[in-house]
């Protein structure tokens, strides 16, 4: 009975360890969409091109939202991680609202179609690069609390590092914008948008910041 | 024999069922309060284990009756055992883990006392010595144990969630196992006492057969099991959270250094094995489960540098119990001994006489002892071993434990008489046909001391000669010792007995 059990319990580990990278992976792959979609958009506006890559952005959370019901669900049911179990889930929970910050970003983007100045496309190019880089760091970091928790501060380091160069970033644009001759109304639709990229780095540093207490836990 | 068997069978029991509520948190205790292993499981798996080690390995030890053996009256062993239940009972009520066999001693030194027989001074002394060395000696191997795995754990980068079912599977397969040595190792000492009263008969069934000791051993382990089931979880609280919270990880490491320091300190196997092999011998050094346990949470606690979460308060508490337990039992003991005795005219104790005549006066002098001032008490006698020890130490001075045994051993006066019904009801699982064979040589004769039989036995061959007091030896000893309590035991001229002995035409050494 013992032995079956045990090999019942290293099964459904194995099953969950491979949805819990799946989700990982679900992230990571809507970054590398999220900045294709912003090329894309700042060359040539809502395309059929674009609107599909918001598709895929949106098929992309309705995954790991499946995954991470699936996650909560199996930690719950077969009382893994007893410990750790709440901090998993908040740090899963907290990488969808990521996935769901991308989706939602996306079709914003088809819906309001802001105009961003042809001189600011470089920064806004720049913000996300930094941004989408801050949520791969914590995809990374993420990765690493569940294998190897000692070098997850390496990561949780660059995420705080991208963090601060988006709102560098952030700051320019907005003062160009400001400083620029576009009507008032623009001025703030293009900076509502710098804002809304921005908050993506913003999510991912506050999950370092809840990561960097679970790491402490989990070395004790 | 049948209802009062089971009225002194009853307080067997209830040290069956306080072992369970108190040993099962030593096993589980950590893994159910970090909530690695659910209760239920952790009680199912216990129980099963402990049924098992009883029935399969315990069996075999039921001729080694650990101390309670030493009361040579089954009154004396109901109260004696129903004293140490209660107050292990009494100190699970408070949430205190506590050393069970430690209250057993307590309980047969209020025997002891009661009866005006000698308490081996060791025993004491063992038994304080445990309550710094063990949790010592645990706490070292706890936090050895943590910085290696850590380590160990660190360099393999293994998934959070795998690890965690290698540590749920190792805290169940851990847990399991000493649930099988508790019930192979303690199962004698709870109930091995009343075999000669336990109202089983053999049987068999679907080709299985149970012997009347299977029987006892299994009836125990089911009331430890209901001990486990009832009982337990207060314990486990206590063990598991608290003196501190607890990692999973570190609620292993302290079960596991917990079996590593009762395997490496008390294991008779080990050390036979590194002396067979000359290897260097560890000394064995008494240890109890309940404070090793303790100290490993501890040890865990100051090697994180957490000494700080460490509650001092509740380990205070727990090592107060610790102190009390044998005081309790001696206590409880003793006064329920008079009630027994005077209330309900039970015997609780045989009384033992110490004669020196020529032939215990000149062994006594054999084994080194001075005979100058010895002689003056030759043909002296006397009713109980405190009254003969005192007696021998006005004379000789101060005698150490062992020397204080030896004489009692010598003087002690028991009528003993080789009886062939009596050598039939032998175990032959104990003895061999030679064994047999050479007993039933001595068939008819009587003997006045113990020692005059093991030497009436020894000329038969010299299979029932000690050999050298060596690490090697040490085995054969005491299974020789076993062997010839057993026989002692047997041949013994009760009261009652004594018509039928004159009636047999015995012939006196």
């Amino acid at each position: 009975m013992n032995l079956s059990k045990g090999l019942s319990m290293f099964y459904s580990s194995r099953a969950l360890e491979n949805k819990i990278d799946e989700f990982l992976d679900r992230i990571s792959e809507a970054g590398l969409i999220y900045k294709k979609a912003i090329h894309v958009f700042l060359e040539h506006g809502v395309t059929e091109d674009f609107v599909t890559h918001a598709d895929q952005i949106g098929h992309i959370e309705s995954r790991a939202d499946e995954l991470r019901r699936e996650i909560e669900t199996g930690l719950y049911e077969q009382n893994l991680i007893p410990d750790l179990r709440a901090d998993v889930l908040s740090l899963v929970e907290d990488l969808d609202a990521i996935l769901n910050a991308y989706d939602a970003s996306g079709y914003r983007f088809t819906i309001e179609q802001p105009v961003f100045p042809a001189t600011l496309h470089p920064d806004v190019l720049a913000i996300v690069e930094s941004v989408t880089n801050s949520v791969e760091q914590i995809t990374i970091a993420a990765r690493t609390f569940f294998r190897d928790f000692n070098s997850c501060r390496d990561y949780i380091h660059k995420v705080r590092f991208y963090e601060s160069e988006a709102d560098r970033i952030s700051t320019k644009i907005k003062r160009a914008v400001y400083s620029s001759d576009l009507p008032l109304a623009n001025k703030m639709h293009v900076c509502s948008f710098v804002e809304m990229i921005d908050n993506l780095a913003d999510m991912a540093e506050d999950i370092t910041d809840k990561l960097a207490i679970y790491v402490i836990k989990r070395d004790n | 024999m049948g209802t009062s068997g089971i009225v002194f069978l009853s307080s067997g029991l209830f040290l069956g069922w306080s072992l369970g509520a108190n040993d099962a948190a030593n096993i589980f205790g950590t893994a159910v309060s970090t909530r690695m292993v659910k209760f239920k499981t952790a009680a199912v798996v216990c129980s099963i284990f402990i049924m098992l080690g009883a029935v399969i390995s315990g069996v075999g030890a039921a001729y080694t009756l650990g101390s309670l053996g030493a009361i040579n009256a089954i009154g004396g062993a109901f109260v004696t055992t129903f004293a140490a239940a209660f107050t292990v009972y009494s100190m699970i009520k408070c949430g205190l883990p506590v050393s069970v066999s430690q209250a057993v001693v307590g309980a047969i030194i209020g025997w002891n006392w009661f009866t005006d027989s000698v308490t081996d001074v060791n025993s004491i002394v063992r038994i304080a010595s445990t309550w710094v060395a063990c949790p010592l000696l645990a706490a070292t191997f706890a936090a050895v144990l943590y910085i290696v795995f850590k380590k160990l754990l660190g360099s393999v980068k293994i998934h959070l969630l795998r690890r965690d079912a290698c540590t749920r599977l190792a805290m169940i397969l851990t847990g399991a196992f000493g649930a099988y040595s508790l019930g192979a190792n303690n199962m004698a000492n709870v109930v091995g006492v009343f075999v000669p009263v336990a109202p089983f008969s053999e049987f068999s069934f679907g080709g299985l057969h149970f012997s009347a000791v299977q029987q006892l051993f299994f009836v125990g382990s089911v009331a430890t099991a209901v001990g486990v089931f009832t009982y337990s979880y207060k314990v486990m609280g206590t063990v598991g959270k608290g003196l501190m919270p607890l990692s999973p990880f570190a609620a292993w490491v302290v079960v596991l250094a917990q079996s590593m320091v009762l395997f490496v300190f008390a294991s008779e196997g080990l050390e036979y094995f590194l002396a067979s092999h000359n290897l260097p011998v560890i000394p064995l050094v008494p240890v109890s489960s309940t404070q090793a346990v303790v100290g490993a949470v501890i040890g865990i606690g100051v090697c994180k540098g957490a000494a700080k979460n460490i509650k001092w308060s509740v380990v205070l508490r727990i090592m107060c119990g610790w102190v009390i337990t044998p005081v309790i039992a001696a206590g409880i003991c003793f006064f329920s001994l008079f009630f027994m005795q005077n209330v309900f005219n039970q015997q609780v104790y045989v009384p033992k006489n110490y004669t020196i005549s020529e032939k215990v006066f000149n062994r006594i002098v054999d084994q080194g002892f001075s005979a100058g001032k010895l002689s003056t008490l030759k043909g002296e006698k006397f009713g109980s071993g405190i009254e003969f020890i005192r007696a021998v130490e006005r004379r000789l001075g101060k005698l150490t434990g062992a020397q204080q045994q030896k004489m009692l051993d010598i003087a002690e006066n028991v009528r003993l008489s080789v009886d062939a019904d009596k050598i039939e009801t032998l175990d032959n699982r104990l003895f061999s046909a030679d064994e047999l064979a050479q007993i039933k040589e001595l068939t008819g004769q009587r003997f006045n001391y113990r020692w005059e039989l093991q030497a009436a036995l020894a000329k038969t061959g010299t299979n029932w000669e000690y050999r050298p007091a060596t690490i090697l030896n040490k085995q054969y000893n005491k299974m020789l010792s076993q062997k010839l309590t057993v026989i002692e035991n047997a041949f013994i001229v009760r009261a009652t007995d004594k018509k039928r002995t004159s009636a047999c035409g015995c012939t006196e050494r």
